[in-house]
């Protein structure tokens, strides 16, 4: 029998496999940022030990750093404690990092891919749940704790059971204003926020390949919001035109090598699934949600549901609470509701692309005086691109904030947080309670929504417009 | 880490079900850069309200946690399992656990128990009703016990060796170190390096 593209990749990075232990695994790339790594270093130097291979190793700041003044010492100082420390972990132990101010700091999950470091086939890890990203990329990329994260430093291997697989297809063609998000929206209102748990899940079908490399990876981010620790999608000439040309892109006879490595990774015709989902793309309009968990989502030209309408006890509980939270009311049509903040950014929806179609709506046009709206590029070099179009102008001339690269809204924990009782459409991946700031009001939107809703004032598709 | 073999404590009843690391932790206290007192932020949000359940002195002592399912969904933060066990609490029983948090839970030494969701039903009555029943947590014979009622529970076996014998990963992994080195030699050339 035929194999998936998710077997194929791990097998290929078996170190050690015998029965009744769990496989173990080798790492290509370890991703690391301020927030879940200093307790593995201190594990590291506890037990007098050494990161195994510095080479396979990259840090960035992106967390806890502010997006303004970044020329400034960062002024909360337990933030500023935290990032040094990573300064002073990089340092120890020989480790590259792309600090504040450097040209290639930005989102882990935006650095990677831009710099060529996440390609094809490869195992790729983070202390980050939103590591999955770099599975659109057809690498097997999964979020870690920071035991694991000690682990990996250490040994440049994990201890895994290995994952089950689940096809998401997708067929047929999106329609007009409708986006990769909504896709990935609608996959997790389908199945879940537990749908995914114990898989990884495939995306496959017309529509996964009619996508840009930035459109697969806002899918394959989120999957980790259904449940599933890695998404992944097979690489195609699309993947291998972005890689090409990049940094940390092979060369010469490596590139072909690669490529001709990298054309095998698909799942085989006679593969098995060890689950199926089928999704209709051209039925898909902008998704949008209503709730506290990202599977709590609906149609935009839908209502917010009444909890009464779900059958299962524990979902009408929590759909209860989530209105509660959320200060709506059942039956209220979700265009009706209106935001006091827009958020355009995050590891999910902060590349050049988000920034493009965003800033298409928003030219010659303004934000609604009730609303703030803070657009976040993901990295410095996307700020970079982002200036050379002439997007930041076109932002600023539409009275939103312009930003320096970092995580920014999308959690509280660095400066940019909504007040409680504040509302947002943001592109963020997460409408928890409490996410984007105490008591603060999530919902979660496609760059096309977050700038007619940042025009509008409230939640609104480009078409409504003039 | 300490061997886990049995734990006998009162139970904290969490009615909710796909409580997610943010708020078994917020953000905000993950900028510390220590592995240990992380009680104080354990549910920050929830305990603001004096009716929470951690809130009320009954529970106070409680060191088994009885969850709804779905249990530690979202971000990877190992700090919601620090946080959980520098609060006091051994062990989580719940119907259905998210990945990370689950393997977390199982590096740092917090006892994940899976029961079916009509055992927590039936201890949540239970506690709520007395709230000093002992509940017995074995994790030898993959049992617990709450008054009359005896379960088994699933927990994968390699985890619960591990946890029994108290085992560092590293420590397990680095036996094969001369199979990761063979590894690497093997590497294709093109695969990227970050020096």
């Amino acid at each position: 029998m035929g194999k998936t593209l998710a077997e194929k990749v791990w097998d290929a990075h078996i170190v050690h496999q015998a029965s009744g232990e769990p496989d173990l695994l080798f790492i290509d790339l370890h991703l690391v940022h301020e927030v879940t790594s200093p307790q593995a270093f201190d594990g590291l130097r506890a037990a007098n030990r050494k990161v195994r291979r510095p080479d396979l190793t990259v840090l960035t700041e992106d967390h806890n750093v502010p997006t303004q003044d970044i020329d400034k010492p960062i002024a909360d100082l337990v933030s500023r404690a935290q990032v040094d420390a990573l300064r002073n972990n990089a340092k120890e132990f020989g480790l590259k990092i792309f600090s504040l101010g450097s040209i290639d700091q930005g989102i882990v999950h935006v650095v990677g891919p831009q710099l060529g470091l996440t390609q094809p086939g490869m195992t790729v890890v983070c202390g980050d749940s939103h590591t999955s990203t770099h599975g659109a990329f057809g690498a097997l990329a999964f979020g870690i704790g920071t035991s694991e994260v000690e682990h990996v430093l250490a040994t440049q291997t994990l201890p895994l059971k290995p994952f089950k697989t689940m096809a998401i297809t997708v067929n047929g063609k999106l329609p007009q204003g409708s986006t990769a998000k909504d896709i990935i929206l609608a996959v997790i209102a389908k199945i879940s926020t537990g749908g995914g748990l114990g898989y990884v899940l495939e995306y496959r079908g017309e529509a996964i390949r009619a996508l840009s490399m930035e459109g697969r990876m806002t899918i394959c981010n989120m999957s980790i919001e259904a449940g599933a620790r890695a998404g992944m999608i097979a690489p195609d000439e699309t993947t291998f035109e972005y890689i090409k040309g990049r940094p940390h892109a092979p060369v010469e006879k490596d590139w072909d090598d690669a490529i001709s490595y990298w054309k095998t990774l698909k799942t085989d015709d006679d593969a098995k699934f060890d689950a199926e989902v089928i999704i209709d793309a051209s039925t898909l309009t902008p998704f949008v949600t209503w709730g506290t968990n990202p599977g709590q989502g609906v149609s935009i030209d839908g209502v917010v549901p009444d909890p009464n309408s779900f059958t299962n006890p524990t979902e009408k509980t929590a759909a209860e609470r989530a209105l509660v939270y959320m200060d709506l009311k059942a039956g209220t049509k979700m265009r009706d509701i209106k935001v006091d903040t827009v958020f355009l950014g995050s590891c999910t929806n902060g590349r050049i692309e988000d920034l493009r179609v965003a800033a298409a709506i928003l030219k010659g046009k303004k934000v609604a005086s009730s609303v703030r709206m803070m657009v976040v590029p993901g990295s410095a070099k996307v700020a970079i691109q982002a200036e050379h179009e002439g997007l930041p102008a076109i932002f600023k001339a539409a009275g939103a904030d312009w930003r320096s690269a970092g995580c920014s809204m999308c959690l509280g924990m660095n400066p940019d947080k909504l007040k409680p009782g504040e509302r947002a459409a943001s592109t963020s991946n997460r409408n928890y309670e409490g996410r984007q700031g105490p008591g603060g009001r999530t919902h979660l939107v496609s760059p096309l929504v977050a700038a007619a809703t940042a025009i509008t004032g409230h939640l609104s598709t480009p078409d409504e417009i003039k | 880490m300490e061997k886990f073999v049995t734990h006998t404590g009162s139970a904290l009843p969490l009615r909710r079900s796909n409580v997610d690391t943010d708020q078994i932790i917020p953000a905000e206290y993950l900028k510390r850069i220590t592995r240990h007192g992380f009680e104080d932020a354990l549910f920050k949000a929830w305990r603001e309200d004096p009716e929470f359940v951690l809130n009320k002195p009954e529970y106070k002592n409680a060191t088994v946690l009885v969850a709804g399912p779905e249990f530690g969904t979202g971000s990877s933060r190992e700090h919601a399992v620090w946080a959980l066990m520098d609060y006091g609490f051994k062990v989580v029983l719940s119907s259905r656990y998210a990945d990370i948090f689950r393997g977390n839970s199982g590096k740092a030494g917090l006892l994940t128990a899976e029961v079916s969701q009509d055992i927590i039903d039936k201890i949540w009555s239970l506690v709520e009703k007395e709230p000093n029943t002992q509940i017995t947590v074995d994790l030898e014979k993959k049992q617990v016990t709450a008054g009359d009622l005896v379960a088994q529970f699933q927990i994968d076996d390699y985890v619960r060796w591990r946890l029994m014998e108290g085992l560092d990963d590293i420590g397990l992994t680095l036996r094969h170190e001369s199979k990761i080195t063979e590894f690497e030699k093997s590497r294709p050339s093109f695969k990227p390096a970050t020096l």
